[in-house]
């Protein structure tokens, strides 16, 4: 599915200048450009507040200002003038003005909340899955992405949960936030505006690749999003084993720990590794062989390599018969130069 | 004006050996139970740490610059960033070099190659930091800083040296239990080093589960470590309530005590009863992690947003620990260099009361993103409002002090004046993070850090500087060079600003906090850049300020001039021993008349003898 880039409103290159005046893009000087029916309430809260905040903060600082220039010591000024110590009335009024407009502020804030967090019925529903340090979301075909992929105009309903530690989905274009919490759901929604492809960003401290869980979302035009999920759910059987393994090896979180260019991550590399001996956390060794490899996809910590630490989540129930199949065909294909037997 | 009877100065009589020079040796230093030199200690203990801790902000904003000066502007889309991964095995590849093997090109499907910056990893590019380095670099900055360096900054430093000087009293009502406060602080830095030492942290502060209790790092040293601080906490807080009850003068009723004691009295509370459930929580951490007890880790049965209810128990009437006394300063200085009796004393005395209270009442605020109840949400979203309330009264409180009186910009009244002006900034943009709506947005993003960068040293440093700068010439019978002391107050105040306000436009553009690396996010944002490059900019700024301000204080002891008694003209009590006091203080107790009033500045006269300031005995008014 390609995107005509013509229809992704929201993405300008920057200019080389990079500089800090976000001017080049849409959006505001605060704000980045909106994207959902409930982002325009948390701007309109946002720009209602920023007024309130620069009103007082400037009253202060007037304040200060002139009264520094006027009472500051100098020759003729050795003394302050008499002003009574303290006032009610004007002490009440500076506290009730203040709560006044914060009842307001909370008001307003409460309902754009409760906006956010009210998915309507008929909401198209996808679940997320977090895990260090990938997004999963899993379409009603039970189809697996890693990018979040949805129509234009329908409202989405997120239930998310996460496999490992505590992640959260942040989509700053549709001022939407809400943690993954292992061992429950959480839910939000919401419905896009406009096509377009806009970030997706894990917001909950996770780990060492915590900046690099990143995802898109790609709103899709009207119409178009059916025709995308059947093709995608279809991967399978449009491609070589080694080729939907590849796929599979970034969508399923594999290469988030698992190199394929021989450097150690989280977990051992994939690159030479099919057939090669392999030394175990408990002394043993083995052939690192189809058997092996499915063990070790399904049931990580039955075998555990010397050096690392048992923390890869099991894939067992998760991956049928034939993406096992793909995955191991893929790991098959990366040969190191040694195991290639020569050098290139 | 020429009929007074001028009291004999104090200072002219026979005095014992000040407190400086009573008693020889690290031992007497070490297990004194001198209130003063307790205090004396804790502010080395503390100064250390804010350099350690700086230390670690320093590397911190360095490294974050890097991604700004070496991105190259729309190179690390689709294919070049995975390209390098699959081809480039151990060179640090710069992002954005294309390569020709371009395996990550057969990606088949065309959607999979726009994809592919995302879905390969890319070879972390070699910034001054791993992630890993990172990681530990931001977690001991934050652990470090509010641990050993805000939340015993301005009571156990500060409020130690001074309080039972304002009570006109010879020492807190318990030394020996003062004294094993700052013996567990220091077993709590020595705690916090072996973490340091030996492998480091990297759960960030707050230790959320199930992070920390299935991360490999030290957090059941660091954990037990901030237990022992926090009995160093409570001790303090007990001390100094018992202090303020049964040591005040005869005649010092509770509405004639300086607000900082007042400050001080709020703040002991918070940390009598909150400190207990930090305690027992990073308890429960050390017992799930080390036996497997199931509290928090769903995996055992427990649930993560547990932890985090029990923790900003703590942690956010901890928030008031750290900002209560900074206020209660900002009250003596603004009133003493104004020359004008402080406005509205029972507003704002009765506002750190309310501040201590409602502050037990808002941890949720934390929480909103957490799938915590929609009616959680609510009420702590109502609570959070109600916070702002009694902190606006100071504000406003401290300027009409500053009306019709005569101002004096020596370099404590620049700190309180930065200090108006900081947690201006930090209180007001405290609004867009308890308006519900708003905080879904910018909860977890660099708004957030430069908000309570804003309040927490905006306001506790930068008021502990103020007070540091205020006292110090009771401290140490010295007076510092206020030209120099008022430009590193500058400096501080510029430097801060710089670092910090770039980073509200950071978030709420959408850059999340923590995170190692943000070139992927430079595309689309080209406007990152600049802001992290401000923001180191500004953190050497402020590095420098406080550089200039360590040469002013250290600078005055070896060629300040003498400091007299009362060298600012306060009224208040501990203005009436010797600079450097003697051991027990007062060389005779300080009468407090009918009249006593520790704002009442119409009685302080100027003695150009001692370049300083001595107050009338006002028996009959």
């Amino acid at each position: 599915m390609s995107m005509d880039p013509s229809q992704i409103t929201n993405y300008l290159p920057g200019d080389s200048l990079a500089g800090f005046l976000p001017l080049a893009q849409s959006g505001s000087f605060w704000l980045p450009p909106s994207g959902s029916t409930t982002a325009s309430a948390v701007d309109w809260l946002f720009y209602f507040l920023f007024y309130v905040a620069a009103f007082f903060f400037l009253l202060i600082v007037t304040l200060m200002t002139i009264f520094i220039l006027k009472y500051r010591v100098r020759p003729g000024r050795d003394a302050p003038e008499p002003s009574p110590s303290h006032n009610t009335w004007l002490e009440l009024t500076w506290s009730v003005i203040p709560t006044m407009i914060i009842i307001f502020i909370f008001a307003v804030g409460f309902a754009g909340y409760m906006d956010m967090r009210t998915p309507p019925p008929n909401a198209y529903e996808i679940r997320v899955t977090g895990q260090k340090w990938k997004w999963f979301f899993t379409y009603p075909t039970g189809y697996v992405d890693e990018n979040l992929h949805v129509p234009v105009d329908r409202p989405i309903r997120l239930v998310m949960t996460s496999r490992d530690v505590i992640h959260s989905l942040f989509i700053p274009a549709f001022r939407l936030k809400m943690d993954l919490v292992p061992g429950r759901y959480t839910s939000t929604w919401f419905q896009a505006i406009q096509p377009g492809e806009y970030d997706l960003l894990c917001a909950e401290y996770c780990g060492d690749n915590h900046s690099s869980m990143l995802a898109k979302v790609i709103v899709h035009r009207p119409g178009e999003f059916e025709k995308w999920l059947e093709e995608a759910s279809n991967f399978m059987k449009n491609l070589s084993p080694v080729e939907a393994g590849r796929i599979l090896y970034q969508r399923q979180g594999c290469a988030q720990c698992h190199s394929i260019d021989g450097s150690a991550k989280v977990g051992p590399t994939f690159l030479g590794l099919y057939g090669s001996e392999v030394k175990l956390a408990d002394g043993s060794s083995v052939t690192a062989d189809e058997n092996y490899l499915r063990e070790s996809i399904l049931v990580p910590d039955a075998k555990v390599v010397a050096g690392f630490r048992p923390q890869m989540p099991p894939y067992q129930g998760l991956l049928d018969e034939e993406k096992i199949a793909a995955l191991i065909e893929f790991i098959k294909s990366l040969k190191s130069d040694q195991s290639a037997g020569g050098h290139n | 004006m020429v009929t007074e009877v001028a009291e004999p100065k104090p200072i002219a009589r026979a005095t014992p050996p000040d407190y400086l020079h009573d008693g020889r040796g690290i031992w007497s230093w070490l297990f004194t139970l001198d209130h003063k030199r307790i205090g004396v200690m804790y502010l080395v203990g503390i100064l250390t740490s804010l350099l350690l801790g700086g230390i670690f902000a320093l590397l911190i904003r360095t490294h974050l610059a890097i991604p700004a000066l070496v991105h190259r502007p729309g190179q690390t889309i689709s294919t070049g960033e995975s390209a390098a991964v699959i081809v480039g095995p151990s060179q640090p590849t710069p992002p954005g070099a294309v390569s020709s093997q371009d395996a990550a090109a057969q990606l088949t499907a065309e959607s999979e190659a726009a994809t592919a910056a995302s879905t390969v990893q890319p070879t972390p590019p070699r910034y001054l930091l791993t992630p890993k380095e990172y990681n530990r670099a931001f977690t001991l900055h934050g652990a470090i800083m509010i641990f050993l360096v805000i939340i015993p900054g301005i009571p156990a430093a500060l409020g130690n040296f001074v309080l039972p000087l304002m009570l006109g009293a010879k020492d807190v009502a318990f030394p020996r239990l003062n004294l094993m406060s700052f013996h567990l602080w220091l077993i709590g830095l020595v705690f916090f080093l072996v973490v340091l030492f030996t492998g480091g942290l990297d759960t960030g502060w707050t230790f959320y589960t199930p992070y920390s209790t299935t991360t490999d790092t030290r957090v059941t040293t660091a954990v037990v470590g901030a237990f022992i601080l926090g009995f160093s906490s409570i001790f303090t807080g007990i001390n100094f309530i018992a202090t303020i009850h049964f040591l005040r003068p005869r005649g010092m009723s509770w509405f004639r005590m300086p607000l900082f004691v007042w400050s001080l009295y709020a703040t002991a509370i918070i940390q009598v009863l909150a400190t207990p459930v930090l305690g027992i929580t990073l308890l429960l951490i050390a017992l799930e992690k080390n036996f497997g007890l199931g509290i928090f880790d769903p995996k055992l049965g427990g649930d993560p947003v547990l932890f985090q209810h029990f923790f900003w128990f703590y942690s956010h009437p901890a928030v008031y620990i750290m900002i209560l006394p900074g206020m209660g300063i900002i009250s003596e200085l603004v009133s003493t260099f104004s020359r004008k009796h402080i406005f509205g004393y029972r507003f704002i005395a009765f506002s750190s009361v309310a501040i201590a209270i409602l502050g037990f009442l808002v941890w949720g605020h934390h929480m909103f993103t957490s799938g915590q109840s929609r009616l959680a949400s609510m009420i702590f979203s109502a609570l959070t409002f109600s916070v702002s309330i009694p902190s606006a009264i100071k504000v406003f409180n401290w300027l009409a002090t500053m009306y019709k009186g005569r101002i004096s910009l020596q370099t404590p009244m620049c700190y309180a004046l930065a200090f108006i002006l900081l947690f201006g900034i930090g209180g007001l943009t405290g609004l867009f993070l308890g308006a519900l709506a708003t905080d879904v947005h910018l909860h977890d993003t660099y708004f957030v850090v430069a908000h309570f960068h804003y309040v927490m040293f905006g306001g506790t440093l930068v008021a502990f500087l103020g007070g540091l700068h205020y006292w110090w010439p009771k401290m140490t019978g010295k007076m510092y060079n206020d030209t120099l002391g008022r430009l590193g107050a500058l400096l501080i105040f510029l430097g801060l600003n710089l670092t910090f306000f770039p980073q509200f436009v950071l978030g709420t553009r959408g850059m999340p906090r923590r995170y190692f690396d943000y070139s992927s996010l430079l595309d689309r944002h080209p406007e990152f850049a600049g802001l992290n490059l401000m923001s180191t900019a500004g953190a050497y700024l402020t590095a420098i300020g406080l550089v200039v301000a360590a040469i002013c204080l250290l600078g005055s002891l070896r060629w300040g001039k003498k400091a007299p008694p009362n060298p600012w003209g306060s009224a208040s009590l501990e203005w009436r021993c010797p600079s450097p006091p003697p051991k027990e203080n007062f060389l005779s107790p300080p009468i407090i008349t009918p009249a006593f009033d520790p704002y009442d500045l119409d009685q302080v006269v100027y003695d150009p003898e001692t370049q300083g300031y001595w107050v009338r005995q006002t028996a009959v008014t």
